[in-house]
């Protein structure tokens, strides 16, 4: 029993940043822009939050510290790719290149010290219940947020007039345009939306998930979360499951490590990201659901005519 | 009373073309107005002009009276001037009330706006299910949607850009009872078209335009068309000759039991098609657009390869699995639907689009361009079918599109081909050039060429072809000949029904388009 509380609660802690940047993204590509540079955004994240702790912060401000850092970021991209009109692809690259650059330059006087980590939340009784308790209700406040977020961002898309105006910008933002829907300013939101949620994954992980700096510290977790969209079919609920599947696969490969499988530890480690981009491939080979959901115009500048 | 809206001496001018040049007209109160004219003669910029989405350089407008100042399209909306265009401005990806709430301005309550369509909708016949989605929709539904979101608005005046071009007859009648019934309840209409009999059935007045200059206003419906077509035109018709054809013995084009699978979501299954094209004949396939034509033109021009060889025989050998530039050795020559990307690299010269099919003419020798070569030959395509452009240099997408279809077809004739794919031969062009391009196809069939065309205009089939096949949801129906059918016979095919199983007689059919 305690060993599967461990497996639950570890899965779901993994899982976390995860579903912060994908959804981010997610967002950010239903509106038919294409920002590769979660894996920057997510480091510049991390390396503010960290540096905001270490300085005095307190935790909620540090959070938010990481969440603008991410978002500033963004708006280069944003800039770049929605004013100038650059190609998206490269404009990424180089925003995940530029963060991890940026973030190590700041992280260089961090030490390798850990901090105190984000405390998990005490409700009164609930978290005190058997079993209930320690399975749902002792997580940190980030986890709780990262599933609001779910849901939030599934009502907003689905349910409201400006969560549709997005979803048809990213199929034909001429048409939008024609009607009168203010694409660019638009997807600018829909950017800096993304930014601030790579931003906060980022956070997540210096201050609550590890909880210290390391150079590179998200380890490809950026590019998982692009390709979590991707193979979601671009829906939410879809990225939840697959963040899920990906903190289990993480936590199961360490656990398989600390009770000594002969296995190389290194083909452990590469064990989520496999499983995650396989299942995610195997749910997402029906192509026509696939060209439902798929935002038409995707990494395609818009210049607006007239 | 006021007239509903009054043009004085519009002129609008771009770079080079005087679009506009002092035009006026007046539409009184529940009119329906023409606005007739060939491609290019001004009819889109003086709607665009009337709708606000384009200024006039000068000249006035008056809404019920009232001289309109800086005009835009919202200006438009809120003076009730609403417009249906050719190309829609639909989502593909969400539902019809998703798309009519996008462009309303009332709150976001779209079980209410569901409701307001299906009764609006039903009131003017032309039911729609607001809860699916638009890709799921034809044409001619699609089309529904766009009048249904402008009557949302309780329109005053209501203009429609071709509105018909997409439509089955059958479609047609429905829609022009829908136009009668609006102004009957006084709300104007302007209706944008090159057709003369659909203007002579439903306007009352008509103004023609030609090069941007008003040339007439008539009473269509007591002008003959010959009338009507020479204030359109300006000179003679250009007109017609259809020799009887002669088909070879064995044909040219052989289809047997062709069924394939569509490609994708908005695809169409072809289901166990057979047909056969002679050579000096043209056979027309005929139907509403979505019904598998564009998966049998890919099978037929290679785009596609099927498992099945003998499925589609050209001159006799087995054809279907072969690749594009194989079967252009057998003598297939292909002009494909559009013009642009699939017929023509946009920005690419005249002549280096000639060498893309012509490379085995001469113009390619030991895997080297030819240039001299390429651009003689473009140059002489340019020449016999009087093509206006700016020398082999100019680029494709410098064409205007009748020229650039003229170019096309004259580079697929030139390659002297045994069958000739046609898909839309004159979609887009003009009257004069529309006319040369069918005299070609005919011309090139009567010399002993197989001609296949693939078009949504049946006159143009009716025109030029020899024997006639309907495709509905992927059926191909036996051949008709052309003499012995009629455009009804032929609608109701295209709604997947036979005279001879219709119980009710044609005249009651409950429509789908």
């Amino acid at each position: 029993m305690e060993l599967f509380i461990a497996i639950f609660t570890g899965t779901v802690i993994a899982a976390t940043p995860l579903i912060f940047a994908a959804l981010g993204e997610l967002v950010v590509e239903k509106s038919g822009v294409l920002n590769l540079g979660i894996e920057g955004m997510m480091l510049m994240g991390a390396a503010l939050a960290f540096w905001a702790v270490t300085a005095g912060c307190s935790m909620p401000v540090a959070i938010i510290a990481g969440a603008l850092a991410g978002a500033a970021a963004s708006l280069l991209f944003g800039v770049l790719a929605l004013t100038f009109l650059t190609n998206q692809y490269a404009a990424g690259l180089a925003l995940a290149i530029f963060g991890s650059g940026v973030s190590a330059f700041i992280g260089r006087g961090f030490g390798s010290d850990p901090i105190e980590a984000l405390h998990g939340v005490n409700i009164p009784i609930l978290s005190d219940l058997p079993l209930i308790g320690p399975l749902l209700f002792r997580f940190d406040p980030l986890v709780y947020l990262a599933l609001a977020m779910f849901v939030v961002i599934s009502w907003f898309l689905y349910r409201t007039k400006a969560g549709l105006i997005l979803r048809t910008i990213g199929e034909s933002p001429q048409t939008s345009h024609a009607i009168g829907h203010p694409v660019i300013r638009i997807r600018y939101m829909a950017v800096l939306f993304g930014g601030l949620m790579a931003g906060l994954a980022g956070a997540y992980l210096s201050v609550a998930y590890t909880p210290l700096w390391v150079e590179n510290m998200t380890a490809g977790k950026g590019w998982i979360a692009l390709a979590l969209v991707v193979f979601a079919t671009w829906r939410p609920l879809r990225v939840l499951l697959g963040a899920w599947l990906f903190g289990g696969m993480t936590i199961l490969q360490l656990q398989g490590q600390a009770l000594g499988l002969q296995v190389p530890s290194e083909l452990l480690s590469a064990l989520p990201y496999l499983a995650t981009i396989v299942v995610l491939v195997l749910i997402s080979r029906n192509r026509q659901m696939l060209a439902l959901h798929f935002p038409a115009s995707l990494a395609k500048p818009f210049r607006p005519a007239g | 009373m006021h007239p509903r809206l009054e043009l004085r001496n519009i002129s609008k001018r771009y770079p080079g073309v005087v679009a506009n040049d002092d035009v006026s007209l007046t539409i009184q109160p529940g009119e329906i107005h023409a606005v007739l004219g060939e491609n290019g003669a001004g009819k889109s910029t003086l709607m665009k002009i009337i709708y606000g989405a384009a200024q006039a350089d000068s000249g006035e407008i008056y809404c019920d009276g009232k001289l309109i100042t800086a005009h835009n399209p919202a200006m438009s909306r809120a003076l009730g001037i609403e417009m249906v265009y050719q190309h829609f401005a639909l989502f593909e990806s969400v539902s019809v009330v998703e798309n009519i709430a996008l462009s309303a301005s009332s709150a976001f309550d779209l079980p209410s706006l569901a409701e307001n369509i299906r009764e609006l909708s039903l009131r003017y016949g032309m039911p729609i299910d607001p809860h699916r989605q638009v890709h799921d929709l034809s044409v001619g539904e699609r089309q529904r949607v766009e009048i249904v979101r402008c009557l949302l608005q309780a329109p005053k005046l209501l203009i429609l850009d071709e509105p018909t071009s997409v439509l089955t007859p059958q479609a047609v009648v429905k829609l022009f009872d829908t136009l009668r019934q609006l102004s009957a309840e006084g709300c104007s209409i302007v209706y944008i078209s090159h057709k003369l009999d659909e203007v002579q059935e439903l306007c009352d007045t008509a103004t023609v335009l030609r090069n941007g200059k008003v040339t007439g206003t008539a009473r269509p419906k007591e002008t003959t068309s010959l009338e009507l077509a020479r204030m359109m035109v300006g000179s003679k018709l250009p007109e017609m000759h259809v020799s009887p054809a002669a088909p070879s013995e064995r044909p040219v084009l052989e289809v047997r039991n062709l069924s394939a699978s569509a490609r994708d979501h908005f695809g169409v299954d072809l289901k166990d098609v057979s047909f056969n094209v002679h050579g000096g004949e043209i056979v027309g396939l005929a139907g509403v657009s979505g019904n598998g034509q564009a998966e049998l033109i890919a099978l037929l021009s290679g785009e596609r390869r099927h498992a099945q060889g003998g499925a589609i025989k050209i001159s006799g050998m087995p054809a279907a699995a072969l690749r594009p530039d194989e079967r252009r050795k057998l003598g297939l020559a292909f002009v494909p639907e559009e013009r642009l990307g699939r017929g023509a690299v946009p920005s690419h010269t005249l002549w280096e689009n000639a060498v893309l099919t012509a490379h085995r003419f001469g113009t390619v020798r030991k895997g080297l361009v030819d240039r001299r070569r390429a651009s003689a030959f473009a140059a002489g395509i340019i020449d016999r079918f009087k093509v206006k452009a700016n020398g082999p240099g100019a680029t494709a997408q410098s064409l205007s599109g009748g020229n650039l279809q003229k170019f096309i077809v004259g580079r697929e004739i030139a390659l002297a081909p045994k069958l000739l794919l046609v898909s839309q031969p004159t979609w887009g062009v003009d009257v004069g050039a529309s006319a040369f391009i069918r005299q070609t196809i005919v011309d090139l069939s009567r010399a002993g060429t197989a001609v296949f065309v693939v078009s949504e205009e049946l006159d143009e089939l009716f025109e030029i072809c020899d024997q006639l096949l309907v495709i509905c949801q992927g059926r191909v129906s036996p051949p008709l000949v052309r003499a012995s059918t009629d455009r009804e016979e032929i609608g109701l095919l295209m709604t997947g029904r036979t005279t001879s199983n219709d119980q009710k007689g044609s005249g009651s059919v409950a429509l789908q388009d």
